[in-house]
């Protein structure tokens, strides 16, 4: 078996691989060194996994790579990957998000402005999508300190024309006829920074998951605010009971067990280390009714580090793996759906994002 | 004909090339025209909207120069990424 682990940085791509049923790890990198890595895909629908990559220099801007040897070479289309009609009069500063769509060959991308753009040749060539760039709710729209984002896309397992989107500051919206409308989903879902703090939209969503065998159970992790929904996002309660800290960005699903999900709480809005400085991620079996703190082999003394809302994931083997990497450029990771862990890399710069695959 | 200078960070976008032959003209002209010689050399210095990127810097024969400097007949180009990152 085969392990890739994708590792997205402040200033370039990691990919670690593994052989061995993940107990050592080959890392190269850094790709696309002094780039911003926010976005990575493996794509293994097609023959050969497909990587894809969204970059960004600070001063050559953004772009979209896609490796088909895994990360040996880079390819980079002549005509900009994804970039904003002239009628819009703005343009893409980064890519937050690259998600396979329902279809063979479609990818989805959330980008900063806030855009979902779609692509129909493997995440080569993308288009924006439309209406929900003129929907009404746009101008109102905020900003985060991370910037105006789409940074959530989840396909619907089976239905293409299903879609939900999340955006910091802005919330769920869904579409449920293939992007043509597309609808606010932020009912239970506390936004405590505005004067009304359950609006129908401008929640700040962290992150958005949910497991394909059950498509209409979500979870949540809000600014402030751990949520299910069961109902496919119409409406959301609370699942932060447990935890020690309702605050965080990531949000995970198993990826064979529909119901277990994995956090990793930070202490506050304005106190963004783990709660007690400890060092911890939490699982729930039972779809946030309850949870339980995951360390065996974390760091045990104070700990500062945030883990971001892209920084967690899982990887497909029959025991999944579990990673996070956190801005201090730390990987951990577990072999056994996060009941021990181990160091895969230090050292490095903040870590964006991590994506894993086995095959 | 003018010389388009490339910092070393962008010739892999320019077939390695340290030096790239253009007509004179406005820079806009010229970015214009490198945009269908080398497109993704070009939109590294300008965004889809035709701007000239935040942090790079476009000199004409020494002078800090845009979009309508002009460029004439003998001149040198110069794209330097501005200091910028940490």
């Amino acid at each position: 078996m085969t392990v890739l682990l994708a590792i997205g940085t402040g200033k370039g791509l990691f990919l670690a691989f593994s052989e061995d049923d993940r107990r050592s790890w080959e890392i190269s990198g850094p790709h696309f060194p002094m780039t911003a890595v926010y976005s990575v895909m493996i794509d293994r629908r097609r023959g050969a996994p497909r990587l894809l990559a969204g970059v960004t220099s600070s001063h050559f801007g953004p772009s979209v790579m896609t490796s088909d040897d895994l990360g040996v070479s880079w390819e980079e289309p002549d005509a900009a990957p994804i970039a904003f009609p002239a009628d819009t009069g703005t343009t893409l500063e980064r890519v937050w998000q690259l998600a396979p769509g329902t279809e063979p060959n479609v990818v989805y991308a959330g980008t900063q402005p806030s855009a979902l753009f779609r692509s129909a040749d493997g995440g080569v060539t993308y288009e924006l999508v439309r209406p929900l760039w003129d929907h009404p709710h746009r101008p109102q729209w905020g900003a985060g300190f991370g910037g105006q984002a789409i940074h959530t896309i989840l396909p619907h397992p089976h239905d293409a024309n299903s879609i939900l989107v999340a955006m910091s500051t802005g919330g769920v919206y869904r579409t449920a006829d293939g992007g043509e409308s597309w609808e606010p989903g932020n009912k239970g879902i506390k936004a405590y920074f505005l004067p009304d703090p359950w609006p129908e939209f401008g929640q700040c969503v962290h992150k958005v998951s949910r497991h394909p065998s059950r498509p209409e159970q979500l979870f949540a992790q809000n600014h402030h605010g751990v949520y299910r929904s069961e109902d496919g996002g119409s409406s959301w309660e609370s699942i932060a009971e447990g935890l020690p800290s309702d605050f965080g960005f990531a949000m995970v699903n198993h990826p064979h067990r529909p119901g277990v999900i994995y956090a990793y709480p930070l202490e506050a809005d304005g106190k963004r280390w783990p709660p007690g400085y400890r060092c911890q991620v939490f699982r729930s079996e039972d779809a946030g009714a309850t949870w339980q703190p995951l360390h065996e082999g974390l760091p045990s003394d104070d700990h500062y580090g945030t883990v971001l809302r892209d920084a967690m994931c899982c990887d497909d083997a029959p025991v999944a793996g579990v990673y996070f990497g956190t801005r201090n450029g730390e990987v951990y990771g577990s072999r056994d759906e996060g009941g021990h862990w181990q160091l895969i890399a230090s050292h490095l710069p903040d870590v964006v994002c991590v994506r894993a695959a086995a095959w | 004909m003018v010389t388009i200078l490339i910092p070393g960070v962008l010739r892999t976008e320019a077939g390695g090339a340290a030096r790239l032959p253009a007509d004179p003209g406005s820079l806009a002209e010229i970015f214009a025209a490198l945009a269908r010689s080398h497109p993704r050399l070009e939109r590294r210095i300008r965004d889809e909207s035709g701007r000239i990127r935040r942090y790079v810097n476009v000199y004409v024969d020494g002078e800090p120069a845009g979009l309508d400097t002009l460029a004439p007949d003998g001149a040198e180009i110069q794209v330097l990424p501005s200091v910028a990152g940490g």
